[in-house]
């Protein structure tokens, strides 16, 4: 082993060493920071000084994609190897990079790690790829130099639609300052929420309907009030912000482009749920959108909006910012508790829910980014405003993420109740010249397929659940006439394979067993009795798995199975 | 606890006392139903679904190990469904591990029918045994992730902590700290995590080398500590 000079820990340990298991992760983050890895002897010494057993320390570095317990090159790139990269042209940027001699532990002037990423939450600009967390996108046409320095122009996020309320301050190519926010009418909600009782707050999220953005879609005002009312001091709130959904990426334009209005959602939750603290938990990849929080959390903090007594009232709160690791589980709102909590992301049994036992086991309110970014806007105008927009069952404003085979991809807001065809063709300009639409992913990896039946459905709660499709969070991966469908589902069931914690068999197992059969059948060898596997897989997954990822693991699959049925008894060209 | 709950099992009514699981209201039913992962002595964490029922109303099956019986729930504990769940499960299990010294399983891949073929083209879980130390063996092919032993070395037994996880999902293994042999970990012999373990993974060495072929002297002069050699010794 090589020498580990380990005073340089020093300081990682006197900061995170007081706070135990809790700060486990940001002290591996900081270690990694310092050595490039995590060496042995930098494992134990923040195992002693966080109290946590060694076992466990390797338990939770090994867990996370994005540490590393060995040496890794000195620069680190990440390529998105998921459908909507693959489409333009991932594999070919990989195998361009891996062809390079400098790569993956050579000795010359840059040492060089290249590996395969899930989905990076850059869809808009595939293919993409994260050189030492820094994001690049369009590889396909940077020269492989320009990708190893980093030198790449920071990429401008692509937002449009019918509305503009809550991307009012996003998409122009730079974050919304304190003094913009303001002047756009941030925190008046805050305001406004402050001069209610927080009952009156919750009361007022319950009136506009809000639910859920995140996909499961729970009313949010509904969990408020279960947390409000649940018994046990203190209360937590925690903004979901571990947004990994391949496909998905309106959370980071929101957190990149305006982040004072997810930190002014978060205080309005935590304020009507009776909450002191407050967590926001980043998926590790999103570095950028981790920062600029960090720098918002710090305006807020001087602007008197954040600490105590916020705005002269007798209510105080304070944010911690947490950073993920390379796990797309911890979307799962219990296996977020747990990995802020300092342990590997293991989804827990429920019930019992958050609201009575969350994040160290107290009440907690876990909301997702949009949906937060909503609450400031339904504080400004009102309930019954907000129910102006959207259909009666689904109000207010949505997100959707299009990519893939789309001339214009890009975040576009819409109330619910347009049709897919006009997001598609009106708003993201439709599919290339000579093109046509042969389907689309709806809801990302977890999601379901739309075919052209699908074109006028009405997006909403109530209509795409009639036409059997997941609205999920708001993610459609568009595909042309020139997709090979066993490509696509080879991609969706790779990524169930490695990002399943391994708790429960039936998604440990299943999604390994899912994923060789497809990977059979994409290389032409299909036998008869796969379409029964499959469907067998596919039923024990959703009916026995222990959480949501497994439990939709299965579900593209199986709806491909209904669409095109034919892929599977024989091998389409 | 004095307060009675009624359900129905099975299409049985049956009245149990409140805080008891599926699983134990179907037991003061006379009503068995297969376990893997759970044990008496430890924490269920209903992972390995083999327990799973079908809960009228509920979206998905239910973990009966952990799953608190409620007042008024129609409960069925061998339906279509639940079957399909535990033979498939079954199918997976060995189709990933080998099953030959975990005679109940067995019998419950019997009793549901499940085909050891199902997966003929699977990637086994196949690492090599590992034997570092002179009390157990640990034979990670036999492993099927029960939990068992980290958490009797944890918080539910011995609080020694010497084992937790590497890898993730199917890659998923029981492991120490940065691998290193048990010997070299918190590991105090205790002999709680062999004692749980349903599969013959872990295995106290002695019983595995006597399944080698070696005689009972060879095993006794294979696994003898240096301390008791050193007694023996004196005594000549």
């Amino acid at each position: 082993m090589t020498d580990i000079d380990l005073s340089l820990l020093t300081p990682v340990l006197e900061k995170y060493g007081p706070q135990g298991r809790t700060a486990l992760l940001p002290a591996l983050h900081a270690a990694q920071d310092i050595y490039g890895y995590i060496p042995e002897p930098v494992a134990a010494s923040i195992g002693m000084a966080l109290n946590v057993p060694l076992a466990d320390v390797y338990g939770v570095i090994d867990f996370y994609a994005m540490f590393y317990r060995a040496p890794v090159g000195e620069t680190h790139i990440h390529v998105c190897n998921d459908p909507a990269c693959a489409f333009a042209g991932a594999d070919s940027v990989f195998k361009r990079m891996t062809q390079t001699s400098t790569i993956n532990g050579g000795t010359g002037e840059m040492r060089v790690t290249v590996e395969l990423a899930p989905c990076l939450g850059l869809c808009e600009h595939a293919p993409a790829v994260l050189v030492q967390e820094k994001p690049a996108g369009r590889t396909q046409v940077q020269s492989w130099k320009d990708l190893v320095r980093g030198s790449i122009p920071h990429q401008r996020s692509i937002v449009g639609g019918d509305i503009r309320l809550l991307t009012r301050n996003c998409g122009k190519n730079r974050t919304t300052s304190l003094e913009e926010y303001e002047d756009s009418g941030g925190y008046a909600g805050l305001r406004k929420a402050l001069s209610l009782s927080p009952a009156e707050v919750i009361a007022e999220v319950k009136a506009s309907g809000l639910v859920g953005r995140g996909g499961a879609a729970f009313p949010t005002g509904v969990k408020w009030e279960a947390t409000a009312s649940a018994p046990g001091d203190p209360h937590y709130v925690v903004c979901n912000a571990d947004e990994a959904e391949p496909g998905t990426f309106k959370d980071r334009v929101m957190m990149e482009d305006d982040p004072h209005r997810v930190l002014e959602g978060l205080i309005i939750a935590g304020y009507a749920v009776g909450a002191r603290k407050g967590y926001i938990y980043v998926r590790g990849e999103y570095i950028q959108a981790y920062h600029t929080l960090e720098e918002a959390q710090e305006e807020a903090e001087a602007a008197g909006y954040l600490g105590e007594n916020i705005l002269g009232t007798d209510y105080s709160f304070e944010i911690e910012i947490r950073r993920g690791a390379g796990a797309y589980i911890c979307g799962e709102e219990t296996a977020l508790f747990e990995s802020i909590e300092g342990k590997r992301g293991f989804p827990r049994v429920k019930p019992p829910f958050p609201t009575t036992h969350g994040l160290f086991g107290q009440p907690t309110a876990i909301n997702n980014v949009e949906t937060l970014a909503n609450v400031p806007l339904i504080m400004t105008i009102g309930a019954e405003a907000y129910r102006q927009m959207g259909t009666e069952k689904s109000p207010g404003p949505k997100l959707f993420c299009l990519s893939g085979d789309v001339v214009r991809p890009g975040l576009y807001e819409v109330p619910f109740g347009v049709t897919f065809r006009h997001l598609l063709f009106d708003l993201a300009g439709g599919l290339r010249p000579g093109r046509e639409f042969r389907g689309a992913l709806f809801g990302g990896a977890a999601g379901a397929f739309a075919t052209p039946d699908h074109l006028d459905v009405v997006l909403s709660f109530e209509n795409l659940r009639a036409a059997g499709l997941p609205l999920g969070s708001g993610v459609i991966t568009v595909f042309d006439d020139t997709r090979d469908l066993y490509d696509i589902l080879l991609r969706l069931s790779r990524f169930f394979a490695e990002e399943s914690c391994g708790k429960c068999y039936p998604c440990q197992i299943g999604t390994q067993r899912q994923h060789e059969i497809l990977v059979r059948m994409a290389g032409g060898d299909i036998r008869p009795e796969d379409y029964q596997r499959l469907t067998d897989i596919g039923r024990t997954m959703t009916d026995s798995s222990l959480c949501g990822l497994g439990q939709t693991a299965a579900s593209a699959v199986l709806s491909a199975m209904k669409y095109w049925p034919q892929y599977f008894t024989t091998r389409q060209a | 606890m004095d307060e009675s709950i009624k359900l129905t099992i099975d299409g049985q009514p049956v009245t149990v006392p409140a805080g008891v699981t599926l699983l134990q209201a179907a037991e003061m039913a006379g009503i068995t139903i297969p376990t893997i992962c759970y044990h008496v002595a430890t924490t269920s964490n209903a992972l390995c679904r083999i327990c799973v029922v079908e809960v009228e109303g509920a979206r998905t099956l239910v973990p009966s190990c952990v799953a608190k019986a409620a007042d008024g729930m129609v409960v069925h504990t061998d339906s279509e469904r639940v079957r399909l769940s535990r033979r498939t499960i079954l199918e997976m299990l060995v189709s990933s591990v080998d099953l030959s010294e975990a005679p109940e399983i067995q019998t419950m891949m019997a009793e549901y029918q499940a085909d050891p073929q199902r997966f003929p083209d699977a990637e086994r879980r196949e690492p090599p045994v590992l034997d570092d130390n002179p009390m157990y063996i640990r034979d990670y092919a036999k492993c099927i992730l029960c939990w068992r032993c980290v958490q009797v070395c944890a918080e539910d037994a011995q609080y020694t902590f010497a084992l937790n996880f590497s890898g993730r999902g199917y890659e998923t293994q029981i492991g120490t700290f940065y691998d290193h042999p048990m010997p070299e970990t918190t590991c105090v012999f205790c002999g709680q995590c062999v004692g749980v373990c349903p599969t013959g993974a872990l295995k106290p060495k002695r019983e595995w080398l006597l399944e080698q072929g070696y005689s009972p002297d060879e095993v006794m002069e294979l696994t003898r500590t240096d301390r008791r050699r050193r007694r023996r010794d004196s005594i000549e």
